[in-house]
């Protein structure tokens, strides 16, 4: 057979780079899920408390719901830069900035949840003698999680794109490889992070919707699975 | 903080304003991708949206193209046309194909929702009361979609500064150049500046789409 080097003709799709670079692959990709990963878990954590505060009235929803809209308008290029001062060339630098992005949507959608509990659920547990904190862990999270976990598919799947422009920084993840790959005009390096970036978007997807499944199996007993957007509703059986 | 005052020495020396590699010029490159490429998502979205939208169909699409547009790293596709033979003839075409391939989804999308989420029976009154197919368009549905269809318009405009800026990183002009020279030249104040820069812009865009949205809302002045 024909000994033609894919690495030397530098073709788009070459079968001896992932042989001879599946260990640089390998790094890119974990650390990129490392990333993606830290940046969610944190951006969750943080979206709660703001979900909250925000729900107490127009006074604190204002300054909140504004804050993380126009954090999301900064382009993340810019974003990551004017986080360069305090952090340096680190990984933290990117996460910090990822955590920014998703508090938008995580804010929003746990926000959406939280209200959308019926206040008749409420008064009944409050009267059973269920205290704020009960009710809150007991009946509202429970009843909002399929909007928040809704918010976690959104923000994780932006989250895995967004990773790559850490590679200004050279904590990009897969982004990394992309932008080594254009200074060396090395075609099959940037074609096999880019497929293995939305490989792994869309695998992060499906697990958290196996995961939202899993978790909040009722929401299958109506009327097929129920689409929870941004938004105030859906489209609702319009679209034929 | 150091890089702050460095920051606001750069911005303030008029040296780096000037010139082929000042802001002006990479302001004006950054502007000239923008309008580019966000003209020609319009032109290419809107009516296709707006028809599906008429009609009906296609939601699936109009829908989806969103969420496939949210797991599609920008930068990985700017450095994927940048290294096809497009780029060979020097031009700007990688960067302005990428730059309209992320400002469809948010125009698509949100045009759509906005058509279909006007009240059927709205449409059944007009219609009932002699409007034609062109006629309910132009005015009931398109009027009543107009709000979200700014809002597409707006969020494809803010993507599209923000592509532009992540072209720089594929070797393009623009802003971002700023930013990336910055970072060659382990210039932080100059890094600090130019995400100024991209960030007042990106403000500014999204603010002067928010007051077209006003001036133009045909449903203005009206009870």
């Amino acid at each position: 057979m024909s000994e033609r080097n894919c690495l030397v003709a530098n073709d788009w799709v070459c079968g001896e780079y992932v042989r001879t670079r599946s260990h640089e692959l390998i790094d890119a990709t974990v650390q990129h899920i490392g990333i993606t990963a830290a940046s969610v878990a944190i951006g969750v954590l943080i979206s709660l408390p703001l979900a909250l505060l925000a729900r107490r009235g127009r006074a604190f929803a204002g300054p909140v719901l504004g804050v993380t809209t126009v954090l999301y308008s900064i382009p993340s290029l810019a974003m990551f830069s004017l986080l360069l001062p305090l952090f340096g060339l680190s990984a933290a630098l990117v996460i910090t900035g990822l955590v920014l992005y998703s508090l938008t949507i995580l804010v929003r959608n746990t926000l959406a949840g939280l209200q959308a509990v019926p206040e008749e659920v409420k008064e009944a547990a409050r009267g059973m003698g269920y205290g704020p904190l009960r009710l809150l862990w007991e009946v509202e999270l429970p009843l909002a999680l399929p909007a928040l976990l809704a918010g976690v598919r959104i923000a994780t799947v932006s989250t895995v794109a967004l990773t790559t422009v850490g590679s200004i920084v050279d904590y990009g993840g897969l982004g990394t490889l992309i932008v080594d790959g254009l200074d060396s005009d090395f075609k099959a390096q940037v074609l096999t992070a880019s497929v293995l970036c939305v490989a792994l978007a869309v695998a992060a997807d499906l697990l958290l919707l196996g995961l939202q499944r899993r978790l909040t199996p009722w929401t299958r007993a109506g009327a097929g699975e129920s689409r929870i957007r941004g938004r105030r509703r859906p489209v609702a059986g319009s679209a034929a | 903080m150091n890089a702050i005052s460095g920051a606001y020495d750069w911005l303030g020396t008029s040296a780096n304003w000037q010139g082929e590699k000042g802001v002006w010029h990479r302001l004006a490159e950054h502007l000239y991708f923008s309008g580019v490429s966000l003209g020609a998502a319009c032109v290419i979205a809107l009516p296709l949206a707006l028809w599906l939208g008429h009609t009906g169909r296609g939601g699936a699409l109009a829908i989806n193209i969103s969420n496939v547009g949210r797991a599609v790293p920008t930068l990985a596709v700017l450095v994927l046309l940048s290294l096809t033979p497009l780029a060979r003839h020097g031009g700007d075409a990688p960067t302005l194909i990428a730059l309209v391939l992320f400002a469809v989804p948010p125009l698509l999308t949100n045009a759509y929702v906005g058509m279909r989420e006007v009240d059927r029976a709205v449409v059944e009154a007009a219609r009932g009361m002699g409007m034609s197919g062109r006629q309910v368009f132009a005015r009931v549905e398109l009027p009543l979609a107009y709000p979200l269809v700014m809002t597409g318009l707006r969020s494809a405009a803010v993507q599209v500064i923000a592509t532009a800026t992540l072209a720089a990183m594929a070797g393009e002009g623009g802003l971002g150049r700023i930013i990336t020279a910055g970072f060659n030249l382990q210039n932080t104040p100059q890094v600090v500046a130019g995400a100024v820069l991209v960030a007042a812009l990106a403000l500014v865009v999204e603010g002067v789409f928010v007051v077209l949205a006003r001036v133009f809302d045909p449903s203005r002045g009206r009870a």
